[in-house]
């Protein structure tokens, strides 16, 4: 396994791995804690998590992909989840996705080569009545097309 | 000081209320005009979001869609001054909130509050009736409580439109040193967003709903599980969490009553599976999100082992009113075993997308057309999908059918948690029903085969049938009947309505659009 990890990424972890010790089911907000603060749940850390949780590796290993939102690996400095579900599919988000593709040249789970960017898919944001969705690192934003896609991008990231 | 109002629930930000808020704030600052901004939360009528309403002796004035560049114009027609004739003159005038055809003819319980309130207000939500029905069940036994819950007929707004009562009642009767209140809050159906809406709109009515139910079975400890999609709804309720506690509205000693009930919000982590009662508690305990053989019921061994009522956020919201205005005030809404009212969310390509609340009775066709105009692009409405991705699709044919648990059932239908979905005539079923299959193969939890293996079987012969690759009349007829076979397996040989239910879209889409199962390239068919 490989050790990306930073000093203090580690020291972060071991905070967040202490202060869940004791929490009932207190897996998941422990692996959401990690993901929210260092952007993905590395996979060196899984001994540590399983001591303290009292689980095997392999316990954390399932939990872990069982999970849509939990990830592996590092994601770029903005992430754009592009609704795919029913409500956006009445509204044309199967041309936006293709366009989403293209224009940025990555495909779901992707990231940009300057980083800068990670598409992924979702399924519904809550956001039907206003279709097609986007949701770009935590805001959603609705009836959008590629001519909105590209100003929110841009606003946050270089891709023009 | 003139009071405005500008939405901060999901849908009016998606659409660029922050902006509209700030633009008016600044603008007020400028022209010295001394407003008080309030971030309420939707009305629901999404198609006109952001829509800014301005207090007046008559009540609130809208005016929408309002963008940062209307407000200069806003401001130069005095539109705080909401019922001169300058404001009423302007082109986004649209007259008193309350007046609309869209709010006049909805009857709103659950909802009584949505968009009039700020959400993170403790003192609005008690100007407006909050906690009246706290107070009375602080009053009354658990087995008092279970009653009127019973009797209003509230059925499970989460798809399996349980009663509500009967589950309460049978936590109530199972002892134990700890039982919970689990908030289903997974709202993953596409077309939904009720839950959102009541969670970032009103979250109080939630928190109040839950903290009834464990004075009624006896419960000290709640959870909403909450879907990770939904980033503000979380920030709100953590607000409102806390303030309900500064007031002793939860923690140790409720209102002085020496009753407990402590409440925490948890979050999904993107699992539509996890929506199902016993997936969700298996996530909660921390672990992969497997479906559970029934029994033992949650309600004798649900989390951690211990007797546990799971409701849908609309049902325990709903609780509320019913404690406040009594049983028989929320039974008389409705039709036959449907009970009270539905939140209705319209979604899709409708021309006027958002939340309707009705007594149960109300049409498809009334909700597509009256409240909905018909859809966005403007071409004819060929189908709808109710209830979520497990639900069937409808054709034109059935827009009649009243909004009733039963008359859906009579269909091969379901309501589910109420969500529309609609889809005009460049819609192609076929790729819908191979959607569905795609969706159960993503989401499975693959405990079971039928599920796990029939969907991905369900995606190939999908493709065998459209691709026009067995192109005689005979291959495509036999290619149907797999497709049908398959369907009878999932329904009969699957754990639970994740895979039980897959074929719902699927065969209805097949039934009532034959036409779309040809094979694309139809010059190829034969019929050697
Ligand atoms: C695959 C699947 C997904 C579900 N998703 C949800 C959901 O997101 N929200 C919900 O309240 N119920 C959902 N349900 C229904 C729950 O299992 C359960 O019936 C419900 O939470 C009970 O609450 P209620 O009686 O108040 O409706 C789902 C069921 C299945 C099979
Ligand atoms: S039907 Fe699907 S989701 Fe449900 S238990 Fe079986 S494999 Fe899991
Ligand atoms: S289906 Fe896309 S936001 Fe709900």
């Amino acid at each position: 396994m490989s050790t990306t990890l930073s000093a203090t990424d580690l020291t972060k972890i071991e905070a967040h791995i202490a202060a869940h010790i004791g929490v009932p089911g207190g897996l998941t907000p422990l692996m959401h804690a990690i993901q929210d603060d260092i952007g993905y749940i590395p996979e060196e850390i899984y001994p540590q998590v399983s001591k303290a949780m009292a689980l095997s590796v392999a316990e954390v290993h399932g939990f872990v992909t069982f999970y849509h939102h939990f990830r592996t690996h590092p994601v770029g400095k903005h992430v754009l989840q592009i609704c795919r579900a029913e409500s956006c599919q009445a509204m044309g988000s199967e041309q936006l996705e293709t366009d989403i593709k293209t224009k940025y040249g990555v495909d779901y789970h992707e990231t940009t080569k300057d980083g800068e960017l990670t598409i992924l898919p979702v399924y519904c944001l809550g956001n039907c009545a206003c279709s097609p969705a986007v949701m770009l690192d935590d805001d959603v934003h609705g009836r959008v097309d590629m001519g909105v896609i590209e100003e929110i991008v841009s606003e946050v990231t270089n891709h023009g | 000081m003139v009071k405005v109002f500008v939405p901060r629930d999901s849908t009016a930000l998606s659409l660029g209320a922050d902006r509209t808020a700030k633009a008016i704030q600044a603008e007020a600052d400028k022209r010295g005009v001394d407003i008080e901004l309030v971030r309420n939360g939707s009305r629901g009528l999404f198609w006109l979001e952001p829509l800014v309403e301005v207090e007046t002796t008559e009540g609130r004035v809208a005016f929408a869609p309002v963008k940062t560049k209307d407000v200069t114009g806003l401001f130069d027609a005095n539109f705080t001054d909401a019922l001169s004739s300058e404001a009423q003159a302007h082109a986004l005038h649209l007259g008193l909130t309350e007046d609309l055809d869209w709010m006049k003819k909805q009857q709103r319980l659950t909802f009584a509050r949505i968009g009039v309130t700020d959400p993170v207000s403790l003192d609005d939500y008690i100007a407006h009736d909050g906690y009246k029905g706290l107070h009375n069940a602080l009053n009354l036994s658990g087995e008092e409580i279970v009653q009127a819950v019973t009797d209003s007929g509230l059925r499970g707004r989460g798809g399996a439109a349980f009663p509500t009562g009967i589950k309460w009642n049978t936590v109530l009767g199972a002892p134990a040193d700890q039982k919970y209140i689990v908030c289903n809050a997974d709202e993953g159906d596409s077309g939904t967003f009720s839950d959102r809406m009541v969670m970032e709109d009103d979250p109080f009515v939630l928190i109040e709903g839950m903290t009834i139910a464990g004075l009624a079975v006896g419960a000290t400890q709640g959870y909403i599980y909450l879907r990770s999609e939904y980033p503000h709804s979380l920030a709100i309720l953590n607000e409102a969490i806390s303030k309900a506690y500064a007031a002793d509205y939860l923690g140790d000693d409720i209102q002085g009553s020496g009753k407990a009930f402590h409440l925490e919000v948890r979050r999904a982590a993107g699992a539509y599976v996890c929506g199902e009662e016993t997936s969700l508690l298996e996530s909660l305990e921390g672990k992969r999100g497997l479906v559970r053989f029934k029994p033992p019921l949650p309600a004798i061994e649900g989390l951690f082992g211990k007797p546990t009522v799971v409701n849908n956020v609309i049902s325990l919201a709903t609780v509320p009113i019913i404690l406040d205005k009594g049983a028989q005030y929320y039974a008389d809404y409705g039709m036959g075993r449907s009970r009270g009212t539905l939140p209705i969310q319209l979604a899709g390509n409708i021309k006027q997308g958002g939340l309707v609340e009705l007594a149960f009775g109300v049409t498809l066709r009334e909700l597509l057309y009256d409240y909905g105009g018909g859809s966005a692009s403007g071409r004819p409405i060929r189908a709808v999908q109710v209830g979520g991705p497990l639900g069937a699709y409808l054709p034109e044919s059935q827009f009649d059918t009243p909004v009733d648990y039963e008359s859906f059932q009579k269909l091969w239908a379901v309501l589910g948690h109420g969500g529309i979905v609609a889809f005009d005539d460049t819609v192609d079923m076929s790729k819908m029903a191979r959607y569905a299959f795609e969706f159960c193969t993503i989401e499975s939890c693959g405990k079971c085969t039928p599920c796990r293996i029939g969907s991905v079987r369900g995606t190939e012969v999908m493709d065998k049938i459209t691709s026009g690759e067995d192109n005689t009349k005979e291959s495509h007829a036999k290619n149907i009947q797999v497709l049908r076979d398959l369907s009878d397996t999932m329904i009969n040989g699957s754990l639970c309505a994740m895979g039980g239910m897959t074929p719902f879209p699927v065969i209805s889409a097949l039934n009532h659009f034959p036409e779309d199962f040809e094979p694309k390239n139809k010059a190829k068919v034969t019929s050697e």
